[in-house]
């Protein structure tokens, strides 16, 4: 049960997370959604552990190597080849049969024939897909999302709606985005930041 | 170990990152010759050899400065960091990695300046290399935590020098003296004892350059 | 945190200072015996004070910063800064009085070969970085973390670079000089000690006023913030 009360977040001066509070069940899916500016981006940092908190409590009971996140750049390099980049996350995230899951997720998400190529060539939409096989790629038990439809086009967004719906109900969500619209139907529980 | 099985990924992935994009290395290769040929220039006709040995730390310091400004680049401008805190390896394991990469780089860099030094200005020996050794080993593992530090910095490239050059001091006074006296152990001893030292600081504190 | 200078220590503090700092002129013009080196060597009562002194702010430094680290110390932070703040402005210090020292007794206002003044010149090129490096990060933990890290890499190098300076007189100036610095005599010693004293009171009070200012200035900040 991820939880956090009173969460403040502060950089400096700048308060960027006032009060906030929510429970999110281990196969629940937390919807956050808010303005820009609103402090989406911080909270979902703060739950993927790349922050810490300035105030209040918040209580992520996953393990570093159980957690998946997608933030607003791919966190992959740019001079590697998919492969390259998906072998690395893999050794570093201890995934079993690596070589396995890494080709089974590229060819999920439409990458399989473009696995040799250097991440650099790629467009917006296909660094947006190595980014999710990168997130799922060690099976994570929770899923931290900022808006993971960005940059789709119409057949990646299809396919991302069909991961998120198999995986639904074996992980945690936490999501923001700014069409809620899309995935309204598998919130559990909604989150929005003023 | 999946320890070193993890510093050995991430080393990799900076070697061949190297490969790919081939311009720290050769700027680095371009550099120490560069500086050299400077130093020809910079020392009077009645310069003592020690003079000319003692430059050539300088310009060891100075390539090693300059591999090191773009050591932790793709991970800046790319925001990649953010992935390799993210796992769960140990985050000292991204600067023993990094750090044995640039440790490679620098070994590299001294295969060229070496033999050039000994072109232009005569006089490598053992002892010389023994502390060259120990000097990048040195430079590379205190160097790759600064260049960390900078790249979380605004300032970036302008702080590495100075974050860098107060803690070059011992380690150019180790090379320098394993050089040019005529005891050479107890300087190629203090440049181990730097080595170690600072090796365990920058291992258990790197933790904390990347994390909040 | 007391941002109050109303604080009952702040004043009590600043007497002691004051009544140490009188006492030690006092007894370092007319009760210490005049040296071989005249007058000059009055100023080694300074000298070595605010020396030993800004070591001292750079270890309390050291040691808030590991609090930081280790204890997740928030004002540990604040603390750490300005102690190395202090340190520095003593450091600076040590570097004027050592110079006008070696002015008086070697003709020029650098000797290379004084080890001590080598040292704070190294010390003072490392803490300037520190506040490079202080202002080039936003404020947050980011920063409290670096700065820590940083101030701790600053203790590990003051004994690696004694041994450095000393190791490197050996191919730098083969000639042995003679080093400078007093034999005490009883009434010197005693002098000095209050003078020292006089030292670590007065950068107790300025490191005090300071942190007391910083902490106001935070929490007008925060203040500021809760309002909008």
């Amino acid at each position: 049960m991820i939880r956090a009360r009173g969460l403040e977040k502060r950089y400096g001066d700048k308060r960027v997370l006032r009060g906030v509070g929510f429970e999110v069940a281990p196969d629940g899916f937390l919807l956050v959604t808010g303005p820009n500016g609103s402090g989406k981006t911080t909270l979902l940092r703060l739950c993927a552990g790349l922050a810490v908190p300035t105030a209040g409590e918040l209580h992520v009971p996953f393990e570093r190597g159980r957690i998946g996140y997608i933030g607003h750049e791919p966190l992959v390099y740019r001079e590697l080849t998919a492969l390259e980049n998906l072998d690395l996350y893999g050794r570093l995230y201890r995934v079993v049969e690596r070589r396995e899951r890494t080709g089974m997720l590229l060819e999920r998400f439409g990458l399989w024939d473009a696995r040799n190529e250097r991440a650099d060539s790629y467009s917006r939409g296909m660094l947006q897909r190595l980014a999710l096989c990168r997130a799922l790629l060690h099976d994570p038990d929770l899923l931290v999302l900022d808006e993971p439809y960005s940059g789709l086009d119409e057949e990646g967004a299809a396919l991302l709606d069909r991961e998120l719906e198999e995986a639904r109900s074996s992980a945690a969500f936490v999501v923001a985005t700014h069409d809620p619209a899309r995935i309204d139907r598998l919130a559990s529980s909604k989150l929005a930041l003023a | 170990m999946n320890y070193f099985a993890d510093v050995g990924a991430l080393a990799r992935k900076d070697l061949l990152l190297e490969l790919r994009a081939r311009d720290t290395l050769p700027a680095m290769l371009l550099f120490v010759l560069s500086t050299l040929v400077v130093f020809h220039f910079v020392l009077p006709g009645d310069s003592s050899e020690l003079a000319a040995k003692g430059l050539l730390w300088v310009a060891s310091v100075f390539t090693a400065l300059l591999g090191l400004s773009r050591a932790f680049a793709a991970e800046r401008e790319q925001g990649v960091i953010d992935g390799l805190v993210l796992a769960p390896s140990d985050r000292s394991a991204i600067w023993f990695g990094k750090a044995l990469s640039v440790l490679a780089f620098l070994g590299l860099a001294e295969l060229v300046a070496l033999p050039a030094f000994g072109l232009f200005f005569g006089g490598v020996d053992g002892p010389m290399v023994a502390g060259i050794v120990l000097a990048d080993v040195g430079i590379a593992a205190v160097g790759t935590l600064l260049a960390a530090m900078a790249a979380a910095s605004r300032a970036r490239e302008l702080l590495l020098p100075l974050l860098f050059l107060p803690l070059a001091i011992p380690i150019v006074v180790g090379g320098v003296g394993a050089s040019v006296t005529d005891d050479p152990s107890r300087y190629v001893g203090f440049l181990a004892l730097y080595d170690a030292l600072f090796a365990i600081i920058c291992w258990a504190s790197f933790e904390y350059v990347v994390t909040e | 945190m007391s941002t109050s200078l109303r604080n009952n220590r702040l004043p009590a503090l600043a007497l002691l200072a004051f009544a140490l700092v009188v006492s030690s002129i006092a007894l370092v013009f007319f009760y210490a015996p005049v040296d071989a080196d005249g007058l000059n060597q009055k100023i080694f009562y300074f000298h070595v004070g605010i020396a030993l002194t800004a070591y001292a702010c750079f270890a309390w430094g050291g040691w808030k910063a590991l609090r930081v680290l280790w204890k997740r110390d928030d004002d540990a932070d604040l603390e750490s800064y300005v102690a190395i703040h202090q340190g520095v402005i003593f450091g600076a210090l040590t570097l004027v009085t050592g110079s006008i020292w070696a002015r008086y007794r070697w003709g020029h206002w650098w000797e290379w070969h004084e080890d001590q003044l080598v040292l704070f010149l190294v010390l003072f090129l490392f803490y300037s970085a520190y506040f490079m490096l202080r202002f080039s990060v936003p404020p947050g933990p980011r920063r409290a973390n670096l700065s820590a890290v940083y101030a701790l890499f600053g203790v590990a190098l003051v004994p690696v670079s004694i041994l450095a300076i000393r190791l490197s007189e050996r191919f730098i100036h083969p000639v042995a000089f003679d080093r400078g610095g007093p034999n005490m005599a009883g009434s010197q010693f005693f002098t000095f000690c209050v003078s020292w004293a006089a030292l670590l009171t007065l950068a107790a009070l300025l490191y005090h006023v300071e942190l007391a200012g910083k902490r106001i200035d935070v929490r007008l900040r925060e203040l500021r913030e809760a309002l909008r």
